[in-house]
């Protein structure tokens, strides 16, 4: 199943990369940049809010299950199943890209610019597995067959009910997932559990499981996250995509950090842009102490620039749950369009220890558009004919060793190294990382 | 020494630390607009209610309040509330005393008048900021010698107690409310809003029901309403209520030049604007 969804990874991703390439080769970050990574989308306004839950569950069917805690009771008509092309769009439309220049003859300025690469993450989620259903000690509120996945409503008025339902049903629930269970049945949430119908999914026609998506009304702006740091291995990965009317998204629990971005950097990163960002990502989380939610995107969705994919049409978007939008014309590339949606990428990496508690969001009035973009600028190679590209030729040196000094810096590599790769000649005690000779001597 | 310099001083640093290394979403300028639309507005209300001397002290410790809670797009709506924080004292009065700590009518009026392009970013704030802000509030409270500091440790206790108080009702564990509690923004209105003394009710007894009615309005805003900025709300809701409290609870009015030798309460034809914390 595996294998089947990362070849509709790559017809989807192809098409879009050989248009905005512009004909040049260049390597993708591989799809499985970020391990144990889930996506969710999250669209809200007022109290209204359509959560879309990518499954890049890769075991059997059959023993796919998944128990989400929601605010409110839902109906039938509130749940559906979605596109995975869809969260696949949004993800390539929302990603770390990166830009090249080439540097004009210094003697006869001109300007050409190309548009590079963007990173697409996928991962897994697996939350918990069941193997048959029966009912004791909850209340099964509703039961559905929604798609290929047969979902139950349930709720649970004695602490400790739920968890006892859930094993002696044959769910696999993990140790200490009682009291997290406990905490939410006391505060009256629903549980939304979904395995799947194999009759169904036969019917379907899918080879992999297509995304769940939940309408629901309610106060509560969250996304329940200690279910799946119970007994974790591990930290994990989170992204959501919050498409929201007013402007940015931000938790309010947990600092909200945007990455850096906008650094030149050496051009050999090209082929190494997937093992730039991940090194980069690694690199803020530590300093960060892994305790912040990360923005990598912040953008009003009718335009993008540059676009690493094209702006999701209106028709994809109300797919996506966007309610408020008129029309299904497709919104134009790199044109504005005051459409109303605005996106929110956040990515974190969290475990029990370090987000304790589930996420809070908050809507801001922030329309300010912010992008993780990384720049090339490749050196202009010519005979120089005039005294500014003498002057040019003078400076790149110096140039270059500053990219190596970004590089070293936001990445934690070896400066020595990138400056070999730059061939650069080695820095001396002034290397830019704040290494000083002596750093290596006994190492 | 005057209680206000120290507070100017730690919000000041903390407003540099917030800047230089924690991100936060607000730029050089306005931080500047923020602060000259204070000073300029505290210089113009002055003359205008022909006040003897401008005090910029007051509306500094407002405007570096607004610097570190209020965030926006638009220069002019950072000048909009600056104008509202402090015309508000002059303008909302009773009794020869301000209804509203000013920041917090500044930061709410501009919240509810606005549609968002005004908020609140309380997540905003590290570890790091939060452990040495603790000390600098601690230290303040030394400075302070308790002038006013019951209404902010019966606030922190009632918060504390309903916070911690629901963690153990659900079962949760205790990293919850302690990460819950690990705010900047909790500190700072805990300690430079809601112990405003010239808000606060007059007697002790006054203040600590009003802590409690804060921490209880705060936290149903957050735990019932599931709403952002519970604190805000409540203390500007609450604060509506002093009168009722100071008149059911009557007791001697603060003064800051006099805080070693309080005076009776002045009469309510008083147009005098005492200078008033933010």
């Amino acid at each position: 199943m595996n294998k089947q969804l990362h070849l509709l990874l790559a017809a989807i991703f192809v098409p879009l990369a050989a248009h905005s390439f512009c004909g040049f080769y260049v390597a993708k970050a591989d799809t499985k940049l970020f391990n144990k990574a889930s996506k969710v989308v999250l669209v809200r306004d007022e109290d209204r809010t359509v959560m879309t839950m990518a499954n890049d569950y890769e075991g059997d069917a059959k023993d796919f299950a998944v128990v989400i805690p929601l605010p409110t009771f839902i109906e039938k008509g509130q749940i559906h199943v979605a596109d995975n092309a869809l969260i696949e769009h949004l993800d390539a439309y929302s990603a770390p890209r990166l830009v090249e220049y080439f540097d004009e003859d210094p003697c006869n300025p001109r300007i050409s610019e190309l548009r590079l690469s963007a990173s697409a993450f996928a991962g897994r989620d697996a939350k918990t597995k069941a193997e048959h259903a029966a009912a004791l000690g909850v209340k099964i509120e509703a039961e559905y067959t929604v798609g290929e996945y047969d979902i139950l409503i349930l709720s649970a008025e004695q602490s400790g009910g739920l968890e006892t339902w859930l094993k002696e049903s044959g769910y696999r629930i993990p140790d200490g997932a009682g009291p997290v269970l406990e905490s939410y049945t006391k505060q009256k949430m629903r549980f939304f559990v979904a395995k799947v119908n194999l009759e169904e999914k036969a019917k379907a026609g899918f080879h992999y499981l297509r995304p769940l998506q939940v309408a629901y009304e309610s106060r509560k702006f969250m996304l329940p996250i200690r279910l799946g740091t119970v007994n974790a291995d591990g930290p994990q990965e989170l992204f959501v995509f919050a498409l929201t009317r007013k402007g940015r998204v931000e938790t309010t629990n947990y600092r909200t950090v945007k990455l850096p971005t906008g650094m030149d950097l050496p051009v050999f990163v090209k082929k190494d842009f997937a093992d730039f960002y991940k090194a980069m990502f690694d690199q803020q989380v530590k300093k960060e102490d892994m305790h912040c939610v990360f923005t990598e995107y912040a953008w009003d969705m009718g335009w993008c620039d540059p676009c690493a994919a094209e702006p999701l049409s209106n028709a994809e978007l109300k797919k996506l749950g966007v309610f408020w939008l008129e029309g299904e014309g497709r919104s134009d590339r790199a044109r504005p369009q005051n459409n109303n949606v605005f996106i929110t990428r956040l990515h974190l990496r969290y475990d029990r220890k370090h987000f304790p508690e589930d996420l809070v969001f908050q809507e801001t009035g922030d329309r300010e558009n912010f992008q993780g973009r990384y720049v090339l600028r490749h050196p202009w190679q010519g005979e120089p004919k005039c005294d500014a590209a003498r002057k040019y030729l003078e400076d790149l040196p110096e140039r270059q060793d500053k990219e190596a000094q970004t590089l070293a810096r936001l990445t934690g590599w070896d400066i020595e190294k990138i400056r070999a790769r730059m061939k650069l000649p080695a820095g001396k005690e002034k290397s830019g990382d704040g290494t000083k000779w002596w750093d290596k001597l006994w190492k | 020494m005057d209680p206000r310099l120290y507070q100017i001083a730690a919000l000041a640093g903390l407003l540099i630390y917030g800047l230089g290394w924690l991100d936060f979403e607000i730029g050089a300028v306005q931080a500047a607009v923020t602060l000259a639309g204070v000073l300029g507005t505290q210089w113009a209300c002055s003359r205008l209610w022909k006040v003897d001397r401008f005090d910029p002290r007051s509306a500094l410790i407002s405007g570096l309040s607004l610097c570190l809670l209020l965030r926006t797009n638009h220069l002019g709506l950072a000048l909009a509330a600056a104008v509202v924080t402090i015309a508000s004292k002059f303008v909302l009065r009773w009794r020869g005393k301000h209804l509203f700590n000013p920041t917090n009518l500044g930061l709410v009026v501009m919240m509810l008048a606005t549609d968002s392009r005004v908020w609140v970013s309380p997540g905003q704030w590290g570890n790091v900021a939060f452990f040495a802000f603790l000390m600098v509030c601690l230290g303040g409270l030394v400075v302070m010698r308790a002038a006013r500091s019951d209404v902010t440790l019966a606030f922190l206790a009632c918060y504390l107690g309903l916070v911690i108080g629901r963690t153990l009702w659900l079962g949760e564990p205790l990293t919850i409310p302690l990460h819950r509690l690990q705010s900047g923004a909790l500190l700072l209105f805990a300690f430079f809003m809601i112990s405003d003394p010239k808000t606060t009710p007059d007697s002790r007894a006054g203040r600590i029901l009003f802590a409690a009615l804060v921490a209880w309005g705060a936290w149903y805003v957050q735990f019932r309403l599931f709403r952002t900025n519970g604190l805000l709300w409540s203390l500007a809701g609450f604060s509506c209520a002093v009168p009722l409290i100071d008149w059911l609870l009557p007791g001697v009015r603060y003064r800051w030049e006099s805080r070693l030798k309080p005076k009776p309460a002045p009469a309510f034809s008083n147009t005098n604007p005492q200078p008033a914390l933010p």
